[in-house]
């Protein structure tokens, strides 16, 4: 602390990171791990039954340095409605999200596969700073054994292409052959694949936000 | 109010990704530089949960797994208030907890230590914030665990915590440990921490004041998330 200041500036410190541990999926999803103990799970459903947008499946695996799957992993995601609309209100146009659209959920990897599926709509573009488009992305957050502080990263649509000319985040990748790392594969109509690999040559581009 | 931005994570005081005492951070750290990000709305938004999506016994460990009597172990009630770097409450945020029971043993098919499962015992609770930012859960102090990190390698008795704050940017998972406990300086997990002083702000405190006599004792645990620019001039986040 600095004590010998006439003026403190009196800011307390972020609490530091810790793993989440082998064991996160009891504490942040209990069902989804066979475990059964609470009425309403947390973040089983983006999108809600009613939004309007297009229906998506994405379903990926996390790899380690070592090519492994990483089993154990838990994926947060945040993202706009098909009209580009965060239900915050800090989103200027947040009175008109869709209708039931929570845009967060979770999802964590099969124990044995490594596996991991989430469904929800496919956002449309929202503003970035100064004016600009940012194109249709999900924001993932990632947390694990091994991992001391949750990664942060985007998730693209490939179909987006003069959009990804144009947004901010990919345009702002110096090594250009990194920005794939960002960009889902359409594998059929309305299913996505996404790999997302920690550390190594196809290291996907984390975030610090 | 225009939209602004959180401040600027310390690094110094997180543990790197890359940690060798903690072995399996090794392969699972990114090798390359995190590409900074000048904050949108994609960052400054984030997920809100309300009392509906409680129930009512999510806060009390005690009896959320209830089968038929209370657990065994130490009775605590663990409180604190969720802030932001600026000492502003962070009011109405999600808090979940998960941990093992009084022998050290998670209810998780994948732990198979030797202590002993408990019947009345789940080790996972939540709740949300109140108006002044401030929690509390009910539960039973966990037991240290042995992990094959080293050959003998310790947990000290900790919970898992997971705070949101109001933006994807505040999300933050950490751990509890308890004051006074000689396994926290031994913890390879602990030691990813480069800075005391962060590690002594993870270390909830004994607090008499908030124990309920023949019943259980209590600890303190303030949680910092991330602060937030103040708007004094307008910055260019939204407009252009
Ligand atoms: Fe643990």
């Amino acid at each position: 602390m600095a004590h010998n200041k006439t003026q403190p500036l009196n800011y307390l410190r972020e609490s530091a990171s810790q793993t989440a541990g082998p064991y996160v999926h009891i504490g942040l999803a209990p069902g989804a791990a066979g475990f059964e103990i609470y009425e309403r799970e947390l973040g089983t459903d983006i999108a809600g039954p009613n939004a309007p947008g297009e229906r998506v499946r994405i379903e990926g695996v996390v790899y380690d340095g070592l090519g492994a799957s990483v089993k154990d992993v838990l994926i947060e995601v945040w993202q706009a409605d098909a009209a580009g609309i965060y239900p915050h209100p800090e989103d200027p146009r947040h009175a008109d999200v869709a209708p039931g659209f929570r845009g967060w959920g979770r999802v964590i990897s099969d124990f044995d596969s490594g596996v991991w599926t989430l469904d929800t709509i496919k956002p449309g573009p929202c503003p970035g700073r100064m004016g600009r488009v940012q194109a249709p992305h999900l924001s993932l957050w990632i947390v694990s054994r091994g991992i001391n502080i949750g990664l942060n990263t985007r998730l693209y649509f490939p179909e987006d292409t003069a959009l990804h000319a144009a947004d901010p985040i990919l345009g702002s990748i110096e090594q250009r052959g990194r920005v794939k790392t960002l960009i889902a594969t359409k594998i059929a109509a309305g299913q996505y694949r996404f790999d997302i690999s920690l550390q190594g040559d196809d290291e996907t581009v984390f975030m610090d936000i | 109010m225009k939209p602004a931005e959180f401040y600027m994570r310390d690094r110094t005081l997180h543990p790197p990704s890359y940690h060798p005492g903690y072995k399996t951070s090794v392969p699972r750290s990114p090798k390359q530089a995190l590409l900074t990000v000048q904050q949108s709305l994609s960052e400054i938004t984030g997920p809100a949960f309300g009392h509906n999506d409680m129930g009512p016994l999510d806060h009390d460990l005690i009896k959320n797994f209830d089968h038929g009597g209370d657990p065994v172990g130490e009775r605590i009630i663990l409180h604190g208030r969720v802030l932001d770097e600026n000492a502003r409450p962070v009011p109405k945020t999600l808090v979940e907890i998960w941990q093992a029971n009084a022998s050290g043993r998670y209810r998780h098919k994948k732990d198979v230590y030797l202590g002993a499962l408990d019947p009345n015992f789940g080790g996972c609770g939540r709740t949300i914030t109140d108006d002044q930012g401030y929690y509390f859960f009910r539960t039973i102090k966990p037991g240290p665990y042995p992990w094959l990190n080293y050959v003998n390698s310790w947990r000290p008795a900790h919970i898992h915590v997971s705070v949101f704050g109001t933006s994807f940017s505040q999300r933050l998972i950490t751990q509890l440990y308890f004051e006074g406990d000689p396994l926290i300086p031994k913890c390879p997990i602990v030691q990813t921490i480069p800075d005391p002083q962060a590690v002594e702000q993870l270390t909830a405190v004994l607090d008499m004041n908030t124990a309920i006599p023949m019943d259980c004792l209590a600890y303190k645990f303030d949680i910092v998330l991330r602060g937030r620019r103040s708007t004094l001039f307008e910055n260019r986040l939204e407009g252009n």
